[in-house]
């Protein structure tokens, strides 16, 4: 354990936790796009940005991957801090302009019109998509691909992939809302991908529930009751209702 | 397209899956450019995911996902030809083959690159056709260096 | 040849390589560098070699391809031994006249000999040369003594000495604090200094340790590496080796940038040779210690300079940087405890140790020890590869190394540390060079690029280009760098097109601070040194560009035009041949005119006319 103190706060924590968690835990917000709790920190977005004092010296870093260490002092919203923040978030409007988490933080921050032009690019960057597909998914479906401003995420060759399951981490965790999900007729459709994938139908109810790419995936890796492969969750639940309620007659 | 080349090149580095960029710089050696297939085909000898070959062959300047042209002529654009002149000479070359730096012209007889310095600062501007360095660059040379490729 | 089994081994090697060795004997050194390659010395070694069989000399004279002499300007260089004569600007038809004239008659071929442009004389001897006059070249004179492909060459000048020392009669800790003493400091760029980062890395936590040598030298306008790795590979090898020792690292990776292909050439035959004589891989010269080294060429991204990009990309990954809040020493390549310096960082270490670290720490300033190899190139007489002590002043190596600017023109500045460093002006050239002073302007030392510019450069261009450059090898990764060069570039280019606004410099100013101070890795944080110190020193041609929509330095097209001097023009047509708009017009004999709306301001009329009659304004 290592003592530091964020915002005032005197406060014990494991060495190398990330700074972001230690804050989260005294209630104190830390602006980020790019950082999960369930995902390695990748530090791209640079919002997080807080100032840390060691031995003396003063130096902005990243809250989500600067880890915790004996005796510093941070501060998440000094004049420095707020200063970077409000051009970073400048930065960001200037390049998805239309973006709404972007323009929210404009507003908190009172970033007005970006003086760097207003782009309309919907994507920022912040890998998170990337980074659950290949994480927490496996599939590696995308990537970054390129380099310097013309980087962006997409799919080997910006063609469909076949190793995309369809099942849609990356639209979650999106913060700009760059990736559209959509189930039509039977078929789930992310467009940015190029990919669809059909979907499997509930063998009591009828109703699509999940790409069978996704539920074959899992099968594959995980032992568990064919079931849960041909009904969807709120039949399965259903029917474990039923089965409760019957022993309850015993 | 024979993938036999491409076992080949992974076998020499022992299918080691950090070797990729040297296999990439092997086939892109073998065919002149990174071919969608061979690419495909690597990532799934080395099981790697396509996705980290495909960002790979992207991000590199070395690499080329298009076929290139029977001749490549590089200009360099390091800061001791600049301050020379280095973009009047890639100017003109722009012009006279027509086509933009990073292309191909349509008979596929000539791409045209650039590279941010080759380390031959003293010889700036510098001109490199096909792997022969020309030096000290000049309008008039460069016509006559295309006159000579011409006639190749 | 079997492998050394020990120091005696050693020595005994020692001894027979000296025996075949006769300084008094008549040797013809061809510079085989890469400057020197281009301007064709490898027909000119033809040559020699032929003249010397058909005149049945082979007994009596050698002939040896040398590494880079340094002076690329004046290539191909030959010198001939032992009276060290310095030939340039050698072509083949020169050859004859020089085996009939200088090796069998000791005549000197006047017209190959260099003229001191200063005092009109010419001078025999390749040390009295200005150009080399007042370098001190501990680490790269060697290069032009050895054949890089020789591995005997090395050891006759006494080279794996140091290596076989360090093995036998040292400690890892006490070779660590011989380097600590002597206060190398990594040449790169960073300036850490070399015996802590070795102590950090052998101290970190881990089973297995790593060496690594970067030959990514990326900075355009440097080619100090290159020239090493291609001319002394050895010398790189016994640094990488002892270091290893010192660390306690058995595995090394040299990466070298993927257009140098002669340097991974040279390496790979100096590393087989190495084996081969036991000095690499098992039981290194009898010790026990093993140590082996790998190749790996990069992909062409100047960030993989970077260590940590550097690193990825060894592992087989995107070269982008990751955060260094815990260091590399401590969990570097596959999360290992790695130490990586630079090429020449590497060469110092055997001269340290043959001499000592006192003689070492004698040579430099207070904090900047050693000498520092540079490449002094743009407008520049003289242009090549200079080593010189620290501390010496920029105005000694612009104006006494390198002769000055060309053509008469005035100097305006030199540019250092590449798209990291900055543009220092002629108030500064009493400057000593060291880290620390280097700094101090606002640029800095990198890993040695010198580029002078004189009075027709555009220092917004300058600022311009090194931000494209950066636009062009930026990773991307992160926002400050990525979305923030790309704002800087957008300004930028609007004031070298005459859009120019009221409030860019500032606005420039502060995204520089915002930038250099977020950004994930050095890249991004070093961007905007060139962009600060061309405002900091050359504000008026900003105000120029901005205020009065004019470019000074009759650079930036948009704010230039060319135009015929009636006067002057003879109406000989030259102009009119290379204008690719068909611009220009007139009669045979007549003056001739410039349609404004045709041209596009290529300046090829202003290049091929004789008499000045083209005007840039």
């Amino acid at each position: 354990m290592v003592s530091l103190t964020i915002d005032g706060n005197v406060v014990q924590a494991e060495e190398r936790t990330p700074l972001i968690k230690i804050a989260e835990k005294l209630g104190i917000r830390i602006p980020t796009l790019c950082y999960h709790p369930a995902l390695e920190p990748y530090g791209t977005c640079r919002l997080c940005t807080v100032e840390v004092v060691k031995k003396g010296r003063a130096r902005l870093v990243t809250a989500c991957n600067y880890p915790a260490e004996e005796g510093i002092v941070v501060h998440t919203k000094s004049e420095r801090v707020i200063k970077a923040r409000k051009l970073i978030i400048e930065l960001l409007l200037s390049r998805c302009s239309k973006a709404k988490v972007i323009q929210e933080l404009a507003e908190e921050y009172g970033v007005k019109e970006p003086r760097f032009g207003e782009g309309d690019e919907d994507c920022i960057l912040c890998g998170l998509c990337v980074r659950v597909c290949s994480e927490i998914v496996g599939a590696n479906a995308i990537s970054f691909t390129s380099r310097g401003i013309d980087r962006e995420v997409s799919t080997p060759f910006h063609i469909a992939s076949e190793e995309c399951i369809g099942c849609g981490a990356c639209a979650y965790l999106c913060p700009t809302d760059a990736i559209k999900l959509e189930d039509i007729k039977g078929t789930r459709k992310i467009e940015r991908w190029d990919t669809s994938r059909p979907l499997q139908r509930c063998s009591i109810c009828g109703n699509y529930f999940a790409p069978v790419a996704q539920l074959e995936y899992i099968k594959n890796r995980l032992n568990l009751p064919e079931e849960i492969f041909q009904n969807c969750p709120n039949c399965r639940r259903k029917s474990y209702a039923e089965q409760v309620a019957a022993l309850g007659h015993i | 397209m024979n993938l036999v080349l491409v076992d080949d090149i992974i076998a020499r580095y022992r299918w080691e899956k950090a070797a990729i960029i040297a296999i990439l710089q092997d086939i892109q050696r073998e065919f002149n450019y990174l071919p969608q297939e061979a690419l495909t085909y690597a990532a799934s000898r080395l099981a790697i995911p396509l996705t980290q070959v495909y960002s790979l062959a992207t991000f590199y300047r070395a690499f080329s996902l298009k076929p290139r042209g029977k001749h490549l002529i590089t200009v360099c654009l390091g800061t001791a030809c600049h301050v020379r002149g280095a973009v009047r000479i890639l100017e003109k070359l722009e012009r006279e083959l027509g086509i933009k730096a990073g292309e191909t012209t349509d008979d596929m007889r000539v791409s045209l690159e650039t590279v941010n310095c080759l380390g031959a600062c003293a010889l700036g501007p510098i001109v490199v056709i096909d792997g022969q360095y020309h030096g000290q660059m000049t309008s008039v040379k460069t016509d006559s260096i295309l006159k000579k490729l011409r006639k190749l | 040849m079997s492998k050394i089994k020990s120091t005696e081994d050693f020595e005994k090697l020692q001894e027979s390589v000296n025996k075949t060795r006769d300084p008094e004997r008549l040797c013809i050194t061809v510079c085989s560098g890469t400057g020197c390659h281009a301007y064709g010395c490898e027909k000119v070694t033809q040559a020699f070699v032929e003249e010397i069989r058909n005149r049945d000399l082979q007994d009596k004279v050698d002939i040896r391809t040398t590494g880079c002499h340094g002076f690329c300007e004046r290539g191909p260089i030959v010198v001939i031994h032992p009276q060290e004569v310095f030939y340039q600007r050698v072509k083949v038809e020169d050859v004859a006249d020089v085996v009939s004239e200088t090796i069998l008659k000791k005549n000197i071929v006047d017209r190959l000999l260099y003229v001191d442009p200063n005092t009109g004389k010419q001078i025999i001897c390749e040390k009295d040369v200005p150009f080399y006059k007042k370098q001190r070249r501990i680490i790269f004179g060697n290069n032009a003594l050895i054949d890089p492909t020789s591995i005997d060459d090395y050891i006759a000048l006494g080279g794996y000495a140091a290596l076989s020392k360090v093995l036998w009669e040292m400690k890892p800790l006490e070779v660590i604090d011989v380097i600590k003493k002597s206060g190398l400091r990594g040449r790169g760029g960073g300036g850490f200094p070399t015996g802590r980062k070795w102590e950090f890395c052998r101290n970190a936590e881990g089973d297995r340790r790593y060496v690594i040598c970067n030959a990514d030298e990326g900075d355009p306008g440097a080619y100090m590496d290159r020239s090493l790795l291609e001319g002394n590979p050895h010398s790189v090898l016994e640094g990488m080796i002892i270091g290893a020792y010192a660390i306690g690292s058995h595995q090394g990776f040299i990466y070298v940038r993927n257009e140098y292909p002669l340097a991974v050439k040279n390496v790979t035959i100096a590393i087989q040779q190495a084996r081969e004589y036991g000095l690499l891989d098992r039981d290194i010269i009898g010790s026990g210690f093993d140590f082996e080294i790998k190749i790996t060429r990069g992909g062409g991204a100047f960030v993989c300079g970077e260590s940590t990009a550097l690193m990825a990309s060894l592992e087989g990954k995107l070269g982008e940087p990751r955060a260094k809040y815990v260091h590399t020493v401590e969990k570097g390549l596959w999360d290992n405890p790695t130490n990586l310096n630079n090429v020449e960082t590497w060469a110092n270490v055997p001269v340290i140790i043959n001499k000592g670290w006192q003689w070492y720490s004698d040579i430099g300033t207070e904090h900047s020890k050693g000498t520092k190899i540079f490449s002094l190139v743009g407008k520049i007489n003289n242009t090549g590869l200079i080593e010189v002590p620290m501390g010496i002043s920029l105005r000694e190596i612009i104006f006494d190394i390198g002769g000055g600017i060309p053509e008469g023109k005035k100097f305006k500045a030199v540019q250092t540390g590449g798209p990291s460093g900055g543009c220092i002006p002629e108030s500064l050239l009493d400057l000593l060079v060291d880290f620390e002073k280097l700094t101090e302007t606002g640029s800095m030392m990198g890993s040695g690029g010198m580029i002078v510019m004189d009075e027709d450069t555009c220092m917004v261009d300058v600022a311009k280009y090194f931000l494209n450059f950066l636009k062009e090898e930026s990773c991307g990764k992160c926002v400050p760098c990525r979305e923030g060069i790309r704002a800087m570039l957008e300004i930028l280019t609007r004031i070298t097109e005459g859009e120019g606004e009221e409030g860019d410099v500032e606005l420039l100013q502060e995204l520089s601070e915002v930038v250099a101070e977020t950004s994930l890795c050095a890249l991004g944080g070093t961007a905007p040194n060139p962009v600060l110190t061309t405002i900091k020193y050359f504000r008026d041609e900003y105000e120029a560009h901005i205020k009065e929509k004019r470019c000074p330095a009759g650079v930036c097209p948009a704010l230039i035009q060319y135009s015929i001097d009636t006067e002057r023009c003879t109406g000989c047509g030259a102009c009119v041949k290379v204008c690719p708009q068909e611009a220009i017009s007139g009669q045979r004999k007549q003056p001739h005119s410039l349609d404004q709306a045709k041209c596009i301001k290529c300046g090829a009329c202003l290049e091929v006319c004789k008499f000045e009659a083209v005007i840039k304004r």
